[in-house]
């Protein structure tokens, strides 16, 4: 152990190293695990806990919480909970694959720019990556207020009463949520598409392949790096996002982001508000798992 | 260059236009001269005036101001030490995995269920000092604590793409430690450590999520300003406050691209 060695020309003992090392890394890691390890385990021990009568915590623990995340009360059983949690991976599910769809030409006419211009391009996708979500959510008010076309086809067509404007409803979260998340996908896939071997493409068209076939045997493969990355950084954030449905989605379009931050803002009812997060990280571990699963599956064909 | 099909590219420039539009309405309605409904009454500056004599808008400006300062120069300096003490240390590959995905934790776990942790977590530590009480302090710690990770990734990348030759020669001409990373690995590593230190501002300028959770009363920020202003109603003050913010992201944009290209 204690044994003189040399590291990258520095003449010097085993523990002299790990010592130095430990050094360096000390703060960080212990910064990490005393704000984020921590208190993520104290999250899950309030999740048993429950909740006194003024929305203090009470040290008693019971699965109450768990129950009713599932839908038991002593009304009896109710949906509730539950038909928001499925509709939040339902939201998350539908914005990815918007996203992707909306992707795919977007990198693949960036790709066809000169190079001298290609940069510039691309950061038309890297500005609204960075800018503000809640600015990037409210500027949909302005675009669907009563004065403008959208809203007036949606009246002409029916949909809405005159003068009102095309939100609060489902349409407008799922707007606002491919908003947010379409640079998420396009900034990772185009760094695939980048890259892509244009001779496989050509081999396939040669081959007589169809246009659908070309798509998936020759490019869907060769994107899946970039596309993978796109689709978790979608999935994963737009599960628990709040903004767009508190702003776009008003009451009636809940999402799990809003019932957490309900828990521990106006109902102060922490215990539950754990319980609910420890749910959202369960359906986002299993949403990954089984995407994993279908992914590994698709190399073998 | 490749030749791509007409529909593509009307595809592309649509989901551009779906991109960009609010965003240009914003910008528009920010110097109409017209204080409600959305008719053009003309050009004016008058809401961009008005921005400066708002108080609690200056204040919020500074809150995120010193809020993005004060957490990236403190994670900055966590994440370089911590990217050294991972890349240029013997670990065994069980400990360098665990300390991977460590460092990984902050960028995974969706951020409201890592913000539910902290305001539970803030909430318990209150019990012991009032140190913790919702504010600028809490802010502070949960912004470094995503802020140190991405540090961390970045300047991981450069130290592996410059090598260890030069510092090995260093050493072989006897420097010490501290001579070491004064004189050659910080100096080539700034490039990297100056690419993390914007990402992490810009990061911190662009929460909402754990700002929102851990934020007092006294220690709003801008998108939550923005986010409480248009709970009660859209005003063209608050379109020229989302300009301006629009514009200043541009411009830290383009000067992290500055950086990581060279």
């Amino acid at each position: 152990m204690n044994k003189l060695l040399i590291w990258y020309g520095e003449l010097t003992t085993q523990r002299r190293l790990t010592k130095r090392g430990c050094q360096f890394l000390g703060l960080g890691m212990l910064w990490i695990l005393l704000f984020l390890v921590l208190p993520g385990l104290v999250l899950v021990v309030v999740s048993f806990a429950t909740r006194g009568s003024y929305g203090q915590l009470e040290w008693s623990f019971t699965i109450e919480n768990y129950k009713r995340l599932l839908g038991f009360s002593v009304f009896g059983w109710t949906a509730d909970y539950i038909s928001i949690l499925w509709r939040s991976v339902w939201v998350a599910f539908v914005t990815s694959l918007i996203a992707v769809i909306l992707s795919y030409p977007l990198c693949f006419f960036i790709c066809s720019r000169p190079e001298r211009t290609r940069y510039l391009w691309l950061m038309l996708v890297i500005i609204p990556f960075w800018t503000n979500m809640v600015i990037r959510t409210y500027a949909w008010f302005l675009i669907l207020a009563p004065e403008f076309p959208p809203a007036r086809l949606a009246n002409l067509l029916g949909f809405i009463p005159q003068n009102t404007p095309l939100y609060p409803n489902a349409f407008a979260v799922y707007i606002g949520m491919v908003t947010i998340f379409l640079p998420f996908v396009a900034l990772p896939l185009y760094a695939s598409v980048e890259r892509l071997d244009w001779s496989l493409v050509e081999a396939a068209q040669d081959l007589y392949a169809s246009k659908v076939r070309v798509f998936m045997q020759a490019i869907l493969p060769q994107t899946m790096p970039g596309l993978s990355v796109g689709v978790i950084l979608t999935f994963v954030p737009a599960m628990g996002m709040f903004v767009v449905p508190d702003l776009l989605g008003g009451a009636k379009y809940m999402l799990v982001g809003n019932l957490i931050e309900q828990q521990f803002g106006a109902s102060r009812d922490w215990p539950f508000g754990a319980a609910v997060s420890m749910g959202m990280m369960v359906l986002t571990m299993v949403s990954l798992y089984l995407y994993r699963r279908k992914h590994k599956e698709m190399q073998f064909i | 260059m490749r030749k791509i099909h007409p529909a593509v590219t009307t595809l592309a420039m649509v989901t551009l236009a779906f991109l960009y539009i609010p965003l240009l309405a914003v910008a528009i309605f920010s110097v109409n001269a017209t204080r409600y409904g959305l008719a053009w009454r003309g050009f004016t500056l008058d809401w961009y005036v008005k921005l400066l004599h708002n108080e609690a808008i200056l204040s919020a400006a500074w809150n995120s101001l010193v809020l993005a300062v004060v957490s990236t120069v403190i994670a900055t300096i966590l994440g370089t030490a911590l990217a050294i003490g991972m890349d240029r240390f013997p670990w065994t590959k069980k400990t360098g995995t665990t300390l991977d995905l460590v460092l990984h934790l902050p960028v995974v776990v969706p951020d409201i269920i890592f913000a539910a942790a902290l305001v539970v977590a803030f909430g318990l530590l209150r019990m012991f000092s009032s140190l913790f009480e919702p504010g600028l302090l809490d802010m502070i710690i949960g912004h470094i604590t995503f802020q140190v990770s991405f540090v961390a990734l970045v300047v991981r990348s450069r130290l592996v793409s410059i090598g260890r030759d030069v510092e090995e020669a260093a050493r072989d001409l006897f420097a010490s430690t501290p001579y070491l990373l004064r004189r050659i690995t910080l100096p080539l590593l700034l490039p990297g450590i100056m690419a993390g230190a914007m990402l992490a501002f810009t990061l911190s300028l662009d929460d909402f999520v754990i700002s929102f959770f851990t934020a007092g009363p006294d220690s709003i920020t801008l998108p939550l300003f923005i986010f409480a202003a248009v709970r009660r109603g859209v005003t063209p003050q608050i379109h020229a406050l989302s300009t301006l913010v629009l514009l200043t992201t541009v411009l830290l944009i383009i000067g992290m691209e500055r950086f990581t290209r060279k």
